[in-house]
């Protein structure tokens, strides 16, 4: 169970006095047509990169706002999780990414027409974020113009 | 903080028009970041699809993600418990 016991005391007093944004109002966008026809893309906050891509830089101050695109075709076994945090299990996402980010699964839901495509670029950030301005007022919106410009039509964000 | 990240995306997602569905691992920070539509999965931290090597499993959990999104009695901010069948 993902529960605030889960944590040592010390992130658990932390988290209690924590500020948490709060989403206000709330955007809500309809499927515009079915699933079947609609383009999907993947933002995981699992802190993967590709082998030749920078880890996330553990060292900034409330957090690495960045983010990298992981291309449609990777193989998840590539995948490498740099998200530092020590206050979860990592055994499970290096045995196998799509715990966290799901790239095959999307490819079998497409294959079989659940979902039209798999948008051809899929974002990763690393969600240790205690400060997330700058994820919010340069680094997002930056990142999601891509798939904007993709025209992907319905995104799956999964933390970890 | 995790939880809070994606649903912050979730929401300049929707801003711009994509349609979106957002695992959450801890309830009481989905219910108060408040992303526009969630599945609270209740899986612990570094599990949020359940278990590894379990395409199965896997596949459970999107699917009810992509359920909601099909949803069309659901309002914002929506937050739905996912429930395993085993």
């Amino acid at each position: 169970m993902g529960e605030m016991s889960e944590f040592s005391r010390g992130l658990r007093l932390v988290l209690k006095a924590y500020r948490w944004r709060k989403i206000d109002p709330v955007p809500w966008t309809p499927l515009s047509k079915p699933l079947a026809q609609c383009r999907v893309a993947l933002v995981s906050s699992a802190g993967f990169v590709l082998p030749e891509q920078q880890p996330f830089d553990e060292t900034v101050r409330g957090g690495d706002p960045s983010f990298r695109e992981i291309p449609s075709e990777t193989p998840t076994s590539i995948l490498v999780d740099t998200h530092r945090s020590e206050s979860f299990d990592h055994r499970g996402l290096s045995r196998d990414a799509n715990l966290a980010f799901p790239l095959d699964r999307l490819r079998e839901l497409a294959d079989s027409g659940r979902v039209g495509s798999v948008n051809h670029r899929h974002l990763s950030f690393m969600g240790s974020l205690t400060a997330p301005g700058r994820l919010v007022r340069r680094t997002a919106p930056e990142a999601l113009s891509a798939l904007v410009s993709d025209e992907v039509d319905v995104a799956l964000l999964v933390p970890v | 903080m995790c939880n809070q990240a994606v649903s912050l995306v979730a929401a300049e997602l929707e801003r711009r028009g994509v349609a979106t569905v957002t695992l959450q691992l801890l309830r009481e920070v989905a219910e108060r970041v408040r992303p526009p539509r969630a599945l609270f999965v209740p899986f612990p931290h570094g599990y949020p699809l359940h278990a590894p090597d379990d395409p199965e499993r896997q596949r459970a959990v999107i699917e009810a993600a992509l359920a909601l999104l099909e949803d069309e009695s659901l309002t914002p901010p929506a937050l739905v418990d996912y429930q395993p069948s085993s």
